[in-house]
């Protein structure tokens, strides 16, 4: 399958502090790509560098290359508000905005200016039955996105994403606050995804990866230490250091 | 007796209610004492006649008329700048030089006492540019007067917008501009209206630089470029030069009530303003 991503020699700096080392990875059309590893192995930031929101930190520095389709996305002639549209991101804690779940939804295709009313009120039904959240709030479209659950929060989030039609979907440890119950539906919804979406996840556990990933990459202090297909990382890991972390020995 | 937890519980508590009971109880004795004496002078003809023999007879309609304008003039001068300065610290810089300047020369003009806001607009504004004792001269000064408050309360407003509301914005395909008029603004509003509020009451209320500026002309302005008397200045001169304590009372009722009528429909047309925002 054609390769989404690919990552050439990525190195990243906060100010003096290095946080990721030399990295090479391709990620692959149509999958689930996980990231694993314990705090502080550079995950967020790998996945922040991928749509340029790291731009927005003071203080970073980016060498090496990252291609999106062919194209590498640090290019000066590339637009950033495009490319943001069209790799999107759900964050760690669930962020709506102070506003509507229509409006919230609605966001990004407003921003962008290419929907009438009537578009827009179908990109916003599709993306809520795509994130599996429909069925809960059809009928209160107007309500404050505040007032939902933490879960039904985040799988706004997620909708929201999804209304940018994106190509390429970032999940920052989507369901570390979740319960049981929401964190399957939004599994349940990614692996349903992945049909349209590349998708790249940062799951909060070692398990979540095993249950939805099609290939696991284990990041330690920045440094990538194994990456492979789910079943090939989980049964017969290379490295020790993802054997003891995956087995729960550390992180 | 010992001190225990709940006895310094209880304790603490009882002084918090004192306190929080006497600041109150001024206040609203304050409140009472001026309504109390200044209601029965307010009538249709108190306001909506020109003051007759400096104020010993007659209304109060040319200095409300004049306290109005000065204000309303004052505060859409001073809006644009105050905001647009606001969201330039805020959103634009990185803590450089240049905001450390901007914000240092706010900070001090926000200790600066009004009396040299006066003399700086009976200089510049009467003097250097001859617009002579007007209402013009009295926004102008003014406006000026209330630049550091209204960009401390909106850069405050501004900043503590969470920077999750920003980050998602941009995520979504959002330039800056997008940004700060959808995401930052809407959470931000309330508090920039709440600045320009305070700016307003000190507008209402400001004596000494209006004095310099805006003169004490009795006559119904017709102009910006008219002289006029603000409520407080005719109050200070009816009550200092010995001409009315009665209708000085009138003025100061009418002077708050001024002040609570502005700040109930500011109030309202926030509420109506962000609730169609959204």
């Amino acid at each position: 399958m054609a390769d989404k991503i690919v990552i050439n020699d990525l190195n990243f700096y906060y100010n003096q502090k290095q946080a990721i080392n030399n990295l090479n990875m391709s990620i692959p059309a149509n999958e689930i790509f996980s990231v694993i590893g314990p705090a502080n192995s550079g995950i967020t930031t790998l996945l922040r560098t991928l749509n340029r929101l790291c731009d927005l930190t003071p203080g970073i520095r980016i060498e090496g290359e990252i291609q999106l389709d062919n194209q590498s996305i640090y290019a000066p002639e590339v637009s950033v508000t495009e490319l943001r549209r069209r790799v999107g991101i759900v964050f760690d804690v669930p962020t709506p905005l102070p506003m509507s779940i229509f409006d919230n939804i609605a966001y990004g295709p407003r921003l962008a200016r290419k929907k009438n009313k009537k578009a827009l009120a179908e990109t916003v039904e599709l993306a809520l039955r795509q994130a599996a959240l429909w069925e809960e709030v059809k009928d209160r479209l107007k309500i404050q996105a505040m007032s939902l659950s933490g879960g039904q929060q985040q799988r706004l989030c997620l909708a929201r994403v999804l209304a940018l039609e994106p190509e390429v979907i970032l999940l920052d440890r989507p369901c570390s606050g979740l319960d049981p119950i929401s964190t399957a539906k939004i599994e349940e919804s990614l692996t349903e995804l992945k049909k349209q979406f590349t998708i790249i996840i940062s799951p909060h556990n070692t398990q979540q990866a095993a249950r939805i990933s099609d290939r696991v990459a284990f990041m330690l202090m920045g440094n990538l230490i194994e990456e492979g297909a789910n079943m090939e990382v989980f049964s017969s890991p290379k490295d020790r250091r993802t054997s003891d972390y995956i087995t729960g020995r550390f992180g | 007796m010992r001190i225990t937890a709940r006895n310094a519980e209880k304790t603490a508590k009882i002084l918090i209610w004192t306190i929080a009971l006497m600041v109150i109880a001024v206040l609203i004795f304050i409140i009472i004492f001026i309504l109390y004496r200044g209601l029965p002078v307010i009538n249709w003809n108190f306001l909506t006649e020109i003051p007759r023999r400096s104020g010993r007879e007659g209304g109060i309609a040319s200095p409300i008329i004049g306290t109005l304008s000065v204000t309303a003039l004052a505060v859409l001068i001073a809006m644009p700048f105050g905001v647009g300065t606001a969201f330039y610290l805020a959103e634009y810089t990185k803590g450089g030089i240049i905001t450390r300047i901007i914000r240092f020369c706010t900070e001090s003009l926000a200790g600066i006492p009004s009396i040299i806001y006066g003399l700086f607009g009976f200089i510049f504004f009467l003097d250097v540019l001859g617009l002579g004792w007007s209402i013009l001269s009295g926004g102008l000064t003014v406006a000026i007067m209330i630049l550091p408050t209204l960009i401390r309360t909106a850069e405050e407003s501004i900043r503590s917008v969470p920077k999750s509301y920003r980050e998602v914005s941009f995520s979504l395909g959002g330039t800056k501009w997008q940004t700060i008029r959808k995401a930052v603004v809407p959470s931000a509003i309330r508090g920039i209206a709440n600045g320009i509020i305070l700016s307003v009451g000190r507008c209402v209320a400001e004596t000494a630089a209006l004095i310099m500026t805006a003169g004490y002309e009795l006559i119904m302005p017709r102009s910006v470029f008219d002289s006029s008397r603000s409520l407080a200045v005719h109050f200070y001169t009816l009550v200092m030069d010995g001409i009315s304590e009665r209708n000085a009372y009138g003025t100061a009722a009418v002077l708050i009530i001024l002040v609570f009528f502005i700040n109930v429909v500011a109030n309202m047309l926030i509420n109506r303003f962000v609730a169609k925002g959204r």
